[in-house]
């Protein structure tokens, strides 16, 4: 376990004189020693000496190896033919030089116009599979199409109903504290109830449903596209657009009008209880709604509702088609199609508002 | 002999569920050898080997490597064992400098340029120094299982475990992974287990082999794998070497 280095010089030679194995357990603590005086040798030649040291792993033979070179230039002694043998292989191993790491190539404004022409194309792609879908009928597995619906709707169903009733709770709450001050706390419903139709309802959902399934859809092809499974089903002459994504993405676009739709009737239930505790009927709350909210408001929060869905299934099988090669190409996906998911349906949800206002809805 | 053993497997037994993949398995390894596991697929190589690096429990009887009892695995005694898994089972966000050094960096105190020194020592064992800055992801197959092996070797273990190394290899990739197992063994003194279906190389390399037969849920042979082929009189072992349907 413990070897030692004792320096000496005789005549013009600096020696260095090992005793003991050389080997991992040993060389940690004569590194640096032998290293310093290998480098100050001073013109002397130098010796190193092994006629102490019965035995040597790899370890003790690169430490002699390093100390050679850093020398420049040394006389090994004394070695039995076992180290010899080895100190000639780590010798050659150490001969190659490690060739530089790959440049990377391209540019930031050269990888970000090709991604957005990669982006454009793949829209393309989705339209054009689309268009040619009737004549595809066998590609699009309706199985799949049962399976994403049951995983994106009808498992998201307890959590989106959880959440959109404690948002209409606080929301009540918060809006509570001003407008009583006014003597308008009945209002509470109009604010609640726009609020969750037009914006929060399908917003909420679409973040819900970006976290759960765009990660998951970008996951699982990811993990495709590194197994070669995506290949295969291309060299089979099937179109993977066809067959991957335009089930999530029938899938994603039918269930958000439905987590919509529930989230915004918890969220409305959740407001219920805090206006009873306010002293406020749910008959008088009921009837305030009905006053508050119009049908447009309804239709187009699920119109939105089923936009998103539409995004967030296109941004996550594009992040997972997308992804590169190795396990963590395969996280980097996931996280991409989750910011990628939430940004596009704020984006998206720019877009609405301007649009609804210039058409006075 | 059985006190210099590295592994001692003493009637061991593996069931999934009411399914026996093997059952009855006992066999000694010792230093300086390089001993094949070796069947046809599925009957249970790689399983055995995970038993002897303990990553799977025997259902029956126990598997001593360098003494101790690998159904409650020690991490004093993992760190003496290296293991190739079948692809390398290399770390994607690292080079492969890089993963080398892990073990390096894990278990000793080394200073960091010693830590790469000795990593690139052992790429430049099994071939791969001037690859050293790449990523698992930029290297081929043949590549990632000699990366794989260096990592094994790291920390210079007495005992390494190899999962299939020659499969998926080209002939002469294969003959220079088979070159290197013994190499190593001849100047290393390092003791290999080898699981195999290889005939080319198991013939090269294998000191002592046991054979794993699926019908039979056992050993169907054991010895020096160039006199089962020449001598057994077994039909399944003849039709292994022979390479005859069975």
């Amino acid at each position: 376990m413990t070897a030692r280095l004792t320096q000496a010089t005789e005549g013009g030679t600096t020696v260095l004189r090992f005793e003991g194995a050389l080997d991992l357990a040993s060389v940690g603590s004569l590194w640096e020693a032998t290293l310093r005086a290998a480098r100050a040798k001073q013109g002397r030649t130098l010796a190193i000496d092994l006629a102490a040291v019965p035995s040597c792993d790899t370890a003790g033979a690169t430490l002699l190896a390093v100390a050679e070179q850093a020398a420049g230039k040394a006389e090994i002694r004394n070695a039995n033919p076992e180290i010899s043998s080895l100190l000639t292989r780590v010798r050659a191993a150490r001969s190659v030089k490690a060739a530089p790491k790959p440049p990377r190539q391209g540019n930031f404004l050269g990888d970000g116009l090709k991604s957005a022409a990669d982006w454009v194309a793949f829209v393309g792609e989705v339209l054009v599979a689309i268009a040619r879908a009737p004549g595809h009928r066998r590609m699009f597995l309706v199985r799949d199409l049962l399976a994403y619906t049951d995983n994106a709707g009808v498992q998201a169903i307890p959590l989106v109903a959880l959440l959109g009733f404690l948002m209409g709770l606080i929301l009540a709450f918060q809006s509570s504290i001003p407008l009583r001050q006014f003597g308008a706390d009945i209002y509470v419903v109009n604010l609640v109830v726009i609020s969750l139709f037009r914006e929060l309802g399908p917003l909420l959902a679409a973040v819900i449903l970006a976290g759960r399934t765009g990660s998951a859809f970008a996951a699982e092809l990811g993990t495709m596209v590194v197994n070669d499974e995506v290949a295969a089903i291309t060299t089979m002459g099937i179109d993977p657009v066809t067959m991957l994504v335009l089930p999530r993405l029938a899938a994603t676009m039918l269930v958000m009008p439905g987590l919509s739709l529930l989230m915004e009737i918890a969220g409305v239930l959740g407001m219920t209880l805090v206006m009873g505790i306010l002293g406020f009927p749910p008959v008088a709350v009921y009837n305030q709604a009905i006053q508050a909210a119009r049908m447009r408001d309804l239709i187009g929060g699920l119109v939105k509702a089923m936009v998103f869905g539409g995004a967030i299934a296109v941004i996550g099988c594009r992040t997972g088609l997308g992804a590169g090669l190795g396990p963590r190409a395969v996280g980097e996906a996931a996280t991409a199609a989750v910011v990628g998911g939430i940004f596009g349906t704020i984006v998206l949800d720019g877009i609405f508002t301007i649009l609804y206002y210039r058409l006075h809805l | 002999m059985t006190d210099a053993a590295l592994v001692d497997a003493q009637d061991v037994a593996q069931r999934f569920g009411d399914r026996t993949v093997f059952q009855h398995v006992s066999f000694q390894i010792f230093p300086r050898e390089i001993f094949v596991i070796l069947g046809g697929s599925g009957c249970g190589k790689s399983t055995l080997m995970r038993q002897m690096i303990g990553l799977l429990p025997p259902s029956e009887g126990r598997v001593l490597v360098l003494g101790h009892d690998m159904r409650f695995p020690d991490m004093d005694v993992l760190r003496r064992l290296g293991v190739m898994f079948q692809g390398g089972a290399l770390f994607g966000n690292m080079t492969l400098l890089e993963n080398v050094m892990l073990p390096l960096e894990m278990h000793t105190d080394l200073p960091i340029e010693a830590r790469r020194d000795l990593a690139a020592v052992k790429l430049g064992l099994v071939g791969l120094a001037d690859a050293a800055n790449l990523q698992p992801a930029e290297i081929s197959g043949g590549m990632a299982k000699r990366c794989g092996i260096a990592r094994a070797l790291a920390l210079d273990p007495p005992l390494l475990f190899l999962d299939e190394p020659a499969a998926g290899l080209d002939p002469v990739t294969s003959a220079g992974l088979d070159q290197l197992i013994l190499d190593l063994r001849d100047q290393l003194g390092i003791c290999f287990v080898v699981v195999s279906h290889e005939l080319t190389s198991i013939l090269t390399i294998g000191d002592r082999c046991l054979m794993l037969d699926k019908s039979a849920k056992g050993v169907i042979a054991t010895g020096d794998p160039r006199k089962l082929r020449d001598e057994s009189t077994d039909p399944r072992v003849q039709a292994f070497f022979r390479r005859k349907a069975a």
